[in-house]
């Protein structure tokens, strides 16, 4: 599993990041290692640098972390969890540009093939310009 | 946290820090409503809790922080906020407090070099500028206003007094612009004629800081 791209899902909601990997379990199994968060550190609507960092360290391997996330601060928490993980790390993790649900469905299936983290990026970012 | 017992900080540092925390959380409890209020009119209505939750955090580590050189207790304030907020004013207000701590670093930067090196970490975090109604509207002319105040080398109460006057300029400044940032640029045109949250939190806090600078330079 580790010789896969992984996927981390970045929701406000909590139900939506659940509901998102469960989506993408359903599509790609156990192949692909998926961690998801949502919400903020008291459990409401919102994002949380500590949950994001956690998500990523669960699934980072050697093929690199594609982050899908929702809305504006999801995208800036996890920019800020990315950059405190370990340099070696960081070149090596991306937010995807891609609507949160869908993006992570069609990540997770190209990475599911095999594909490099660039490929996979562009995979969930080409079909929703 | 990066403590470091043994050494005692300068009076005038500890006083300093003590009352910025303090300043700070008293303005930003005292207008959460406020702040939440501006929006739920062009965002999602979170700014208020969020930065209470941000601050909240930092007061109750407020002993620990305030026995820190000043550059320490600027980085460990901007790590609460990063953590602790749960918005995207999280890592923007953590990178700007961040970005300040490190310039202070030296012990010899002025407040105008730590609140450049601040924005300039704000803009890169933001991918924002001036202009397109954010905290940057607050903080960029505070910035200027500071510096000309030092480059005319007016008396500290009247750099103050027009710090605070570039703070409320700045966040009037935000009221016709069209958001291109955030969760209100999703409103077009509709975001006109509000003023900006995070221009609000940062005018409220550009004016605590200044009032807590006073406090602590008291004889």
């Amino acid at each position: 599993m580790t010789d896969r791209v992984a996927i981390v899902i970045v929701s406000h909601s909590p139900d939506v990041a659940r509901g998102a990997a469960a989506m993408v379990r359903q599509m790609v199994g156990r192949e692909v290692r998926v961690a998801h968060c949502g919400g903020n550190p008291e459990g409401g609507l919102g994002t949380n640098v500590a949950a994001i960092k956690h998500c990523i360290e669960q699934v980072y391997g050697p093929k690199g972390v594609a982050v899908l996330v929702d809305l504006g601060g999801a995208e800036t928490n996890s920019e800020m969890a990315i950059e405190m993980l370990p340099k070696e790390w960081q070149a090596n993790i991306v937010v995807c540009s891609a609507p949160v649900v869908e993006g992570a469905v069609m990540a997770a299936t190209e990475a599911a093939g095999g594909s490099s983290l660039a490929k996979v990026r562009a995979t969930a970012e080409e079909m929703f310009r | 946290m990066s403590s470091n017992p043994g050494t005692s900080m300068p009076a005038e540092t500890t006083l300093l820090v003590a009352s910025l925390i303090d300043a700070g959380t008293a303005a930003i409890r005292a207008n959460a409503d406020a702040l939440g209020e501006l929006d739920r009119a062009i965002g999602d209505g979170d700014h208020g809790v969020n930065m209470v939750r941000g601050f909240s955090a930092i007061a109750e580590a407020r002993e620990a922080i305030r026995a820190l050189p000043l550059s320490s207790a600027l980085e460990e304030m901007g790590k609460l906020l990063v953590m602790n907020v749960g918005g995207a004013s999280g890592p923007l207000y953590g990178s700007l407090l961040l970005a300040m701590g490190r310039a202070a670093a030296g012990g010899n930067a002025s407040a105008g070099k730590m609140l450049e090196e601040g924005i300039a970490a704000v803009k890169k975090r933001g991918r924002s500028d001036r202009g397109e109604k954010t905290m940057l509207d607050v903080l960029i002319p505070v910035q200027l206003a500071l510096a000309q105040a030092c480059a005319e080398g007016v008396a500290v109460r009247d750099a103050i007094e027009r710090v605070k006057r570039a703070a409320r300029e700045g966040l009037e400044s935000t009221r016709p612009l069209l958001a291109t940032k955030g969760r209100a640029s999703y409103l077009r045109e509709r975001s006109i004629g509000h003023l900006d949250p995070g221009a609000c939190s940062s005018s409220l806090l550009v004016h605590a800081a200044c009032d807590a600078f006073l406090e602590s330079t008291k004889p």
